[in-house]
């Protein structure tokens, strides 16, 4: 054992003339390479690298994974259209586990290993509250597709934007009205216990009581558990409807193990489809949600009526009108968020084309730009709707679509107007410094 | 609702957990009792257990029942494969050393579950019950699967206890157990009991996620949760006793099923994890557990 280790030191200790000289030469044969000689030439036809801060792996990789599809495909869209500034686009993805502290370093390697222009894409709350600090200290800019009140509430920072998708307090505010006319007006909340369950707590309380309406039980359920049958009884008697929002692997379990608890005597149920994302909706055991009603940011079954440039959307990133991939009708998409990718992008390139965007040297110009717009038109570039951006929060308002579960499909039967969203804004990022 | 029905419910609820729970625990007692290894890699098996379970259901159409027996009877028989060869490959090349086999089957839980991820994807799917029925009570309803779970976990607990006692097999595995040097004397070979009660221990653990993959789903991350239980019921247990892991299961089930429902569920795990700590300090070998020679 002794005499192994002798060796090992010996061995590695002696730099020998021979590795050296292939270590010379290894390093001539890069600077030869075409890769390496490309960065010597004009910065104006290197490619505008956006760093994609995906969520490949941990519990948000089925939403990363439609993330990566849209990306990916909205990238070459904008590529085959001549790209932005005349440049094409590199997409540089990273997976960040759903982890806040990996999200973090991964911020950090994008910004020093990678050198991108900016970073984007990440959705789960806690990864964007976990990285933006990161973001604002090595003053990169940082467009999320999350959907927390977060960045709208100010506690993020300058280069923290969301322009490419509503949040949750704009997401509740627009559905109460629509759930005191036509559910009920006793509502008990089940929502995960960590910061996107407690937004649509805090939110949803006093949009429901200026309805008239209250809530008369919360419960909410710790984000690892995987059995829920044990806290359906502190949901009251009299409750009308049931307000749910959960999010994880578990959520097939909660929906069949409340259609089990309650039978077909239930209250009325309202979700956000966040519950769902993913999933089909015709598994086993969902039987129990037919005529039950969910929010949706942007309908997963394509609609009789959808304009031409929702259609094209659709297409390109590769979903059937069940809002599953073309080439499995297995593999459910997360269409209901998924679209805020394509609009991002979208916003990035408008915003860099208005600051004549140039390199790593123009950021602060980048978010100007983008704090600068306002209003964004429905159409091509923003799918989804019309849009209202506020540059003072970061945040931008748009359209929801209220869906009711039919034959097994998801049909929209009210759509909310972007006024029945907007709030005060509690922030002002425009004063911040850079 | 009253205290009578929601009582009533809480112990259904906990003994459905301490059924799956008992399963997965004893393969992992089991494992640890002859070999002397302590399997990281067990909820890995899980996991494998019910995304075969969803792969086997979903060839097969018709009744859902007929994909759910496939499932029951060919997912703990891959899992047990896999157990197999890993147990050839690595474990026995390692000589059974303490160390290094945790160390190996912490890697083995890494690449189990990242292969799950590539090749089964990061989503939850659904197993259908091989019957549908809703037991309706005055209170609430309640699913006649989870009924017949606890009822099939008894059975094989039973089957398991039968082959340990009563068999040769289950001789050979004591003598093992009771002294590997003394039974290799004897003519046993070691090296195949250790690879086979390592593909046993597996198979029970596949055996309780195709059990549980009806009422919960499939996923590349779910064997995790069920790993820190089984080793909170089998330290409280003590290693090696089939007797202490059942009862530490059904203890550690219920309480989590009752007091959850009562209180809260982090008060439940509170308790269990401080149950351990206590177990650990003040009667190291587990409840029903032998000091190790």
């Amino acid at each position: 054992m002794r005499e192994d280790r002798n060796s090992n030191i010996l061995s590695s200790s002696g730099l020998t003339r021979r590795t050296a000289l292939k270590g010379l030469g290894a390093a001539a044969g890069l600077m030869a390479a075409p890769g390496f000689v490309r960065y010597a030439q004009a910065q104006s036809s290197e490619p505008i690298r956006i760093g994609f801060q995906c969520h490949r792996t941990g519990i948000g990789a089925a939403y990363g994974r439609w993330y990566e599809r849209v990306t990916t495909a909205t990238a070459k869209l904008i590529n085959d259209e001549g790209g932005i500034n005349g440049r094409p686009l590199e997409i540089v993805i990273e997976d960040d586990g759903t982890d806040p502290a990996r999200g973090s370093e991964v911020v950090q390697k994008f910004a020093n290993q990678h050198k991108v222009d900016l970073v984007y894409g990440t959705l789960f709350s806690h990864v964007v509250v976990g990285s933006a600090p990161m973001a604002g200290e090595l003053k990169i800019p940082y467009y999320v597709v999350s959907e927390g009140y977060h960045v709208a509430s100010g506690k993020m920072n300058r280069y923290c934007v969301q322009p490419g998708i509503t949040d949750v307090k704009a997401q509740v505010r627009s559905v109460a009205p629509w759930i005191a006319d036509n559910l009920g007006k006793k509502v008990t909340l089940v929502y995960p216990d960590y910061a996107f369950g407690h937004d649509h707590r805090d939110f949803f309380e006093p949009a429901i009581q200026a309805q008239g309406g209250e809530v008369i039980a919360k419960v909410p359920i710790p984000p690892t558990e995987t059995s829920f049958t044990r806290y359906f009884p502190q949901i009251p008697r009299d409750t009308d409807v049931i307000y749910h929002v959960m999010v994880g692997p578990a959520v097939l379990t909660f929906v069949k193990e409340m259609g089990e608890f309650f039978g077909s005597g239930g209250p009325q149920l309202f979700g956000f489809i966040d519950s769902l994302e993913a999933v089909d909706i015709n598994s086993p055991g969902l039987e129990f949600l037919e005529g039950s009603h969910f929010w949706e940011g942007m309908p997963r079954y394509a609609q009789p009526d959808q304009p031409d440039y929702m259609t094209f959307y659709r297409e390109t990133v590769g979903i059937d009108e069940n809002g599953a991939s073309r080439n499995d009708p297995q593999d459910v998409s997360t269409a209901a968020h998924m679209f805020g990718c394509w609009e991002t992008l979208y916003v990035i390139k408008a915003a860099m084309e208005t600051a004549d965007y140039q390199g790593p040297d123009d950021r602060t110009k980048l978010i100007e730009a983008t704090e600068a717009m306002t209003e964004m038109e429905a159409g091509r570039e923003h799918p989804q709707g019309p849009k209202v951006f506020n540059g003072k929060i970061h945040q931008v308002f748009g359209e929801q679509n209220i869906s009711q579960v039919k034959d097994g499909k998801l049909e929209v039967v009210h759509r909310t107007s972007i006024d029945d969203g907007l709030y005060e804004p509690e922030a002002d990022y425009t004063t911040m410094s850079f | 609702m009253a205290f009578g029905p929601y009582l009533l419910l809480a112990t259904l609820e906990g003994l459905v957990t301490a059924a799956v729970l008992a399963l997965m625990a004893l393969g992992l007692s089991l494992v640890f009792g002859v070999m002397r290894v302590v399997n990281v890699a067990h909820g890995e098996f899980y996991m494998l257990g019910a995304v075969l379970a969803w792969w086997f259901a979903s060839l097969v159409s018709g009744h859902p029942a007929i994909g759910f027996l496939l499932a029951l009877i060919l997912s703990p028989l891959v899992v047990a494969a896999v157990a197999f060869i890993a147990e050839r490959l690595v474990l026995s090349r390692l000589n059974y050393e303490p160390e290094a086999t945790i160390v190996a089957t912490i890697g083995l839980l890494y690449i189990l579950q990242q292969l799950a991820l590539t090749f089964y994807g990061p989503e939850a799917r659904p197993v259908q019950a091989p019957f549908d029925m809703r037991i309706s009570l005055p209170w609430f309803g309640y699913s006649a699967y989870k009924l017949a779970v606890i009822a099939a976990s008894a059975l094989m607990m039973l089957a398991t206890w039968v082959l340990l006692t009563r068999t040769k097999i289950g001789l050979v595995m004591r003598a093992t157990q009771f002294d590997r040097e003394t039974a290799q004397a004897f003519g046993i070979p070691v090296d195949r009991v250790y690879a086979g009660v390592f593909a046993l221990g597996a198979a029970l653990a596949a055996v309780a996620a195709v059990l549980i993959v009806p009422i919960q789903q499939a996923h590349y991350l779910m064997g995790l949760d069920p790993l820190l239980l089984s080793f909170i019921v089998v330290i409280i247990g003590g290693l090696g006793s089939l007797r202490g892991t059942v009862v530490a299961a059904i203890l550690i089930g219920l309480s989590d099923g009752i007091i959850s429902m009562f209180f809260s569920p982090t008060l439940a795990k509170m308790l269990a994890t401080l149950l351990v700590a206590l177990v650990l300090v003040f009667r190291p070998q587990g409840l029903f557990g032998t000091v190790a020679r």
